[in-house]
């Protein structure tokens, strides 16, 4: 706060940045009807636009809909597929189907989290990596399986959650 | 939770049907489901998600049944009940599938049920106990659940999701009654729960405090945090808008222990409102007055603080107290005739003590001089009412507002004023199809339901209908029928307006033309409309004309005398429409009879065994001037406070400072009463007993729940008191006595007696005994015969801006407080709520300024100035500035405009003329002549200066350290804001 022209800098991206954020939502409405049931169509369009839903969209796509924000949260909430928070850089999706678990996939996942420090659906501080469960990945003769980002590495062990995560990260 | 259509909204259907319900044949009505065909029958089913006033849902599954015919068991709640229907409710396969599912639901369900607040209403218990299942049983059961954390972030009640087991109630109930929408079920499965937006604490969410879903929640998940069990209920109503909830209190070792809506009310159906359900605790405040008060001789008139009481006043016995004013107010009677003397009255008390303080005025002094604060809020309602059809009342009731297809909001923030009302408005609009306009300068929750709205410029209410008179007119849909059988004066009226077209509307409102034609054609097209306005309207030098032009616009279209239609002024205060029913106005006595008519002023002189003056007394607006000329000398103030509520404080202090002697009846030291001479301590609304008429006419009874505190008693009783020591006793033994001599004198209430009242009360006009009461006036004609159209032209407002005051103030009030804060301010809650005030402005205001949220700013009118915090946004529109008045320590009224309205004498609250500027600044700039004129223009103080190229670079480039080597060491607050208001120069 020493120098009020500095405190004026950091404003101006941030501004910047919610007007795009504006601009990019209101491109995206405008393809959609007012219409309670272009909720879930939407919400999936917005995600794709943004890899997440910021709270502004949601508050905005409540109000486009004419429909409560909390009634939107729930929605959000509810279905796995959406996001609250910005995805990582990397997407580590750990399976828990039957043949993972019984082949030691709780130890995999127990390991990424203690890795990255983060549990399923959230996002390292660093947004290098977000974490995932799946129920079953269909690679089961594989198990335990574990995927980054789209490419899937069977027979796991805790040492290769190590070396594939690096040692040094967040 | 997508919105279907509430049961509450729907049409009942009457005719019926009849099935079979463990083997007993009952009768239905058609439509109902098997559920509510069972209750009506008085047969038990348990269910946990069912709320009579909410859709069914359907989740909690305890409400199962069998059906002949169907297979499985099915949900009572949700299947419609048909004609023959065999239905078993308590078979073996039902009660074995309702164990189960409770089992489920309380292992889930967390928590000791011994000291859970709510156990012994807790639905889950009872149900537990009707299964036959045993506490240990249930604690058996009971996992180690997940521990939730528990939101205790708002002051008035607790949400824990340890005990909630999902029923939905709470998350209805916000969406479908109170159409809020601060809750939703969030997530899934093992983690699903009730969420706000966010899943933020509740506090940070849109919830308005309403209480709706803690009333309904069938477990502890929701309660509130002071509650206790009382030992008895009291049914009264609530003492602070004119919306006149009915409402139950829980007494307990005369305290009020709980609160609980009334769900037969005829008014809220179980509905509060923040204040209603929240609001109480200055019944018990440690501040009210407990003992008479005498000013002890020689100690100025000031305001004082706590701990000066006992150096200003000294208290006194009754005995004293009533001696002194008794003595003094005779002597003035003696020495300056009985105009000399005025009295306040106020829409606070009750119909009985209105009564008898303007009888107190009339009889005992002998003048005409009462009035009450009816005359800042509602006064042109009256006049203009009066003058279009006779009656200054609404004319129609809320139930009408369940019909209405049209509602036409002006001047009115309902939902933060009216909750109750904004809340039907809501629910109309969003499930029972009824459209919208709103009229309003500012932009209010109603925006969002709104199909047009219409953002007029401050004081142009007149223009702005009209403008849609004029398109109305033009597109031909006036209703002709009814303006030729039962309305004159229409000639005039369309001469009139033919020169409003939407262009030269658009011109004095700043309403865009489009939406002006699509307004007129939705108020001219609709089947039924309603106009509800408040102070929006009322308060403006052209408060009687602006409510004229909606009588005319009503008129025009056949929009009155039916049912859905009418003319609806929104009052303020719980008991105005009373208080001025009651006669505590200077030209009339109760009923509106006027005190000029010779006939009416023998018929009060024979009642009341005296002689009566044939003059109209004078306003509460002018009170201050007689005092000021000298005409008056004492005054007598019940339960008003016009050191806050009056326009001008400066003027209404220097009055109050000088008048000889000064009467104050109250319970809390006001501001008002700290200059009295003598004080004299009122009982609370719920310690005594007596009737308050709510807006749509509604006499309702409140009854005593409380022993006032101390030597308090309640207001008739201490004006009694007083006119026996003057020499005039009046003999009243109850409020109920004192009701049957206001039916005596006072037609429109000819037919009220206290034992009517039980129930819902009843609506006046009810002329007698056996009369059910008026939902809604002038069905078969207008109380002056033909409704009268007012052809008036726009006349701006008193006050318009200019350079040294660019902004235009507006008044109002907010959800969380009541007028001058006497008693909301006292609640812990709703102080908790909005600890202070602020005034909102426009974005573009705050950035030409320089200011940022929440500085501290000196806003200054031609009559004085104030400081308060800004709050930014888009609700107020650019150029207008809007602060509530329930601060003493930012009294609004310091600033407000003392223009009135030439006939009702209502004063222009609603637009004054002020600027606004940085605190520190304004500080600053009264040792610094350069900052002042930099405050004011940079660019003029640039010229001025005549400074260097080096001088105006500095400037220009915001360098803060070469300024201050100029100016000297400036405050941070202050050099940020130079920096963002130079760099908008253009050098
Ligand atoms: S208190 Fe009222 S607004 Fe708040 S969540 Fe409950 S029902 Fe909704
Ligand atoms: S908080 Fe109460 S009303 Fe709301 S879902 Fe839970 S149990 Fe039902
Ligand atoms: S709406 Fe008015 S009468 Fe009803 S609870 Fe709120 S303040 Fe009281
Ligand atoms: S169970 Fe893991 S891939 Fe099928
Ligand atoms: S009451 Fe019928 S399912 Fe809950």
């Amino acid at each position: 706060m020493a120098n009020p022209l500095v405190a004026e800098d950091t404003q101006a991206p941030v501004l910047g940045r919610e007007a795009t954020i504006e601009e990019r939502l209101n491109g995206i409405l405008s393809s959609y009807q007012r219409n309670e049931d272009q909720l879930i169509p939407i919400l999936q369009q917005v995600q794709l636009a943004f890899g997440y839903l910021p709270e502004t969209a949601m508050r905005k796509i409540a109000k486009f809909l004419n429909l409560p924000e909390s009634t939107v949260f729930g929605v959000v909430t509810f279905y796995a597929q959406f996001r609250l928070v910005p995805s990582g850089r990397n997407m580590i999706t750990v399976c828990r189907g039957t043949a993972c678990h019984v082949r030691g996939g709780a130890r995999i996942l127990r390991e990424v989290e203690k890795h990255l420090g983060v549990k399923p659906g959230e996002t390292t501080s660093d947004f290098e990596y977000s974490l995932e469960t799946v129920a079953c990945f269909g690679a089961c003769a594989l198990a335990p399986v574990m995927v980054v980002n789209d490419k899937v590495q069977g027979r796991m062990s805790t040492a290769k959650v190590r070396e594939t995560l690096g040692n040094g990260s967040s | 939770m997508v919105t279907v259509t509430p049961s509450r909204v729907e049409e009942k259907k009457t005719d019926t049907i009849s099935l079979t319900i463990n083997g007993r044949q009952v009768v239905a009505t058609k439509g109902a489901t098997v559920l509510e065909a069972a209750l009506s029958a008085g047969i038990y089913i348990p269910t946990l998600c069912y709320d009579p006033d909410l859709k069914p849902y359907g989740a909690c599954r305890l409400c199962v049944v069998e059906i002949e015919g169907m297979r499985g068991l099915v949900s009572s709640c949700t299947t419609p009940a048909t004609e023959g229907m065999v239905v078993h409710t308590e078979t073996a396969r039902v009660t074995k599938s309702r164990r189960i599912t409770m089992e489920l639901i309380i292992a889930n369900h967390h928590g000791d049920c011994l000291t859970c607040a709510v156990n012994q209403q807790c639905e889950l218990l009872k149900i537990a106990r009707y299964l036959g299942m045993e506490q240990e049983h249930i604690e058996r059961l009971r996992k180690g659940t997940q521990v939730l954390p528990i939101d205790r972030s708002h002051p008035a009640f607790e949400r824990d999701p340890n005990k909630c087991i999902l029923c939905g109630i709470c998350v209805r109930a916000c969406h479908e009654i109170a159409v809020v929408g601060a809750i939703d079920l969030a997530f899934r499965g093992y983690s699903a729960k009730v969420s706000t937006f966010g899943d933020k604490p509740i506090i940070e969410s849109i919830c308005k405090s309403c209480g709706e879903c803690i009333s309904r929640c069938p477990t502890g998940a929701l309660v509130p945090k002071w509650e206790k069990a009382p030992v008895k209920e009291v049914k009264t109503i609530c003492p602070y808008c004119g919306v006149g909830c009915s409402l139950y209190l829980g007494v307990r070792d005369n305290e009020i222990v709980s609160v609980r809506g009334d769900p037969e009310g005829a008014t809220n159906k179980g509905s509060l409102c923040v204040k209603g359900r929240w609001g109480y605790d200055f019944v018990s405040h440690p501040e009210r007055l407990t003992t008479p008060l005498i000013r002890i001789p020689g100690t100025s008139r000031k305001l004082g603080q706590d701990g000066q009481l006992h150096e200003i006043f000294r208290e006194a016995t009754w005995d004293e107290a009533l001696e002194l004013a008794a003595k003094r107010l005779l002597e003035l009677k003696e020495n300056y005739g009985p105009d000399g003397i005025a009295i306040l009255s106020s829409a606070k008390c009750t119909n009985e003590e209105n009564y008898v303080m303007q009888k107190f005025a009339r009889a005992v002094i002998g003048t005409n001089n009462i009035d009450h604060c009816a005359r800042l809020c509602h006064a042109s309602t009256v006049v203009g009412g009066i003058a279009a059809f006779g009656q200054g009342a609404m004319s129609n009731s809320y139930r009408d507002f369940e019909k209405t297809d049209l509602f036409f909001v002006t001047g009115s923030n309902t939902t933060e004023c009216h909750p109750i009302i904004g809340s039907i408005i809501k629910r109309r609009v969003k499930f029972g199809g009824a459209k919208l306009i709103l009229a309003d300068p500012r932009s209010t929750e109603l925006d969002e339901y709104a199909t047009v709205q219409l953002h007029h410029k401050p004081g142009t209410d007149v223009a702005l209908i009209n403008g849609l008179m004029h398109v109305i007119i033009r597109d031909g849909l006036e209703n002709t029928g009814f303006i030729e059988e039962r309305t004159e004066g229409f000639e005039d009226l369309r001469q009139l307006v033919e020169k409003y077209s939407p262009e030269a509307v658009e011109t004095i409102t700043g309403v865009p033309q489009s939406d002006l034609e699509a307004a007129a054609h939705l108020f001219g097209e609709a089947k039924s409309a309603c106009v509800l306005y408040g102070m929006g309207i009322t308060q403006h030098i052209t408060g009687t004309d602006n409510v004229k032009s909606v009588a005319n616009l009503l008129l025009l279209t056949g929009n009155m005398g039916r049912e859905g239609t009418g003319f609806s002024p929104l009052r303020g205060q719980n008991n105005v429409q009373g208080a001025c029913d009651m006669g505590a106005l200077p030209n009339v006595y109760p009923g509106y009879q006027k005190v000029v008519e010779p006939a009416v002023r023998m018929k009060f002189e024979t009642a009341w065994g005296c002689e009566l003056s044939d003059r109209p007394g004078v306003v509460v607006t002018e009170v201050a001037d007689g005092i000021n000329k000298g005409n008056i000398k004492g005054l007598y103030v019940m339960g008003e406070n016009p050191m806050l509520s009056e326009p001008y404080l400066e003027h209404t202090a220097q009055a109050l400072n000088k008048v000889e002697f000064l009467v104050v009846q109250d319970i809390f030291l006001s501001e008002t009463a700290w200059l009295a001479d003598v004080v004299l301590p009122a009982a609370a609304f719920a310690e005594k007993e007596g009737t308050f008429t709510n807006t749509e006419r509604r006499i309702q009874r409140i009854r005593q729940a409380l022993m006032p505190p101390g030597e308090a008693r309640a207001d008739w009783e201490i004006i009694s008191a007083l006119a026996e020591r003057m020499g005039h006793p009046f003999g009243y033994e109850s409020a109920a006595q004192i009701m049957e001599e206001i039916a005596s004198l006072t037609p429109i209430y000819g037919g009220i007696r206290f034992d009517r009242l039980d129930q819902d009360g009843l609506q006046w006009p009810c002329p007698d005994s056996s009369h059910p009461g008026t939902p809604y006036l002038y069905q078969d004609g207008f109380a002056r015969g033909r409704g009268k159209f007012h052809a008036m032209d726009h006349i701006p407002p008193a006050e318009s801006v200019s350079k040294s005051y660019p902004l235009i103030l507006t008044t109002g009030r907010i959800l969380e407080h009541w007028h001058t804060g006497t008693m909301s301010r006292r609640s812990g809650v709703l102080s908790k709520l909005r600890p202070e005030g602020a005034i909102e402005m426009h974005p573009s205001d705050a950035t030409k300024l320089g200011l940022i949220e929440s500085d501290l700013i000196v806003v200054a009118s031609k009559r004085g100035q104030i400081e308060v915090p800004v709050h930014i946004t888009e609700k107020s529109p650019p150029g207008v500035v809007f602060m509530p008045f329930h601060w003493h320590e930012a009294a609004a009224n310091i600033l407000t405009s003392d223009a009135l309205d030439p006939v009702a004498k209502i004063p222009e609250f609603k637009v004054s003329a002020v600027n606004a500027v940085l605190a520190v600044l304004d500080r600053a700039a009264q040792d610094n002549a350069f900052l002042a004129r930099l405050a004011e223009n940079p660019a003029e103080a640039l010229k001025d200066y005549n400074l260097t190229k080096e001088e105006k670079s500095a400037l220009a480039s915001g360098d803060i350290r070469k300024i201050e080597s100029w100016l000297g060491k400036l405050d941070e607050r202050l050099r940020t804001w130079l920096i963002l208001r130079l760099s908008q120069e253009k050098w």
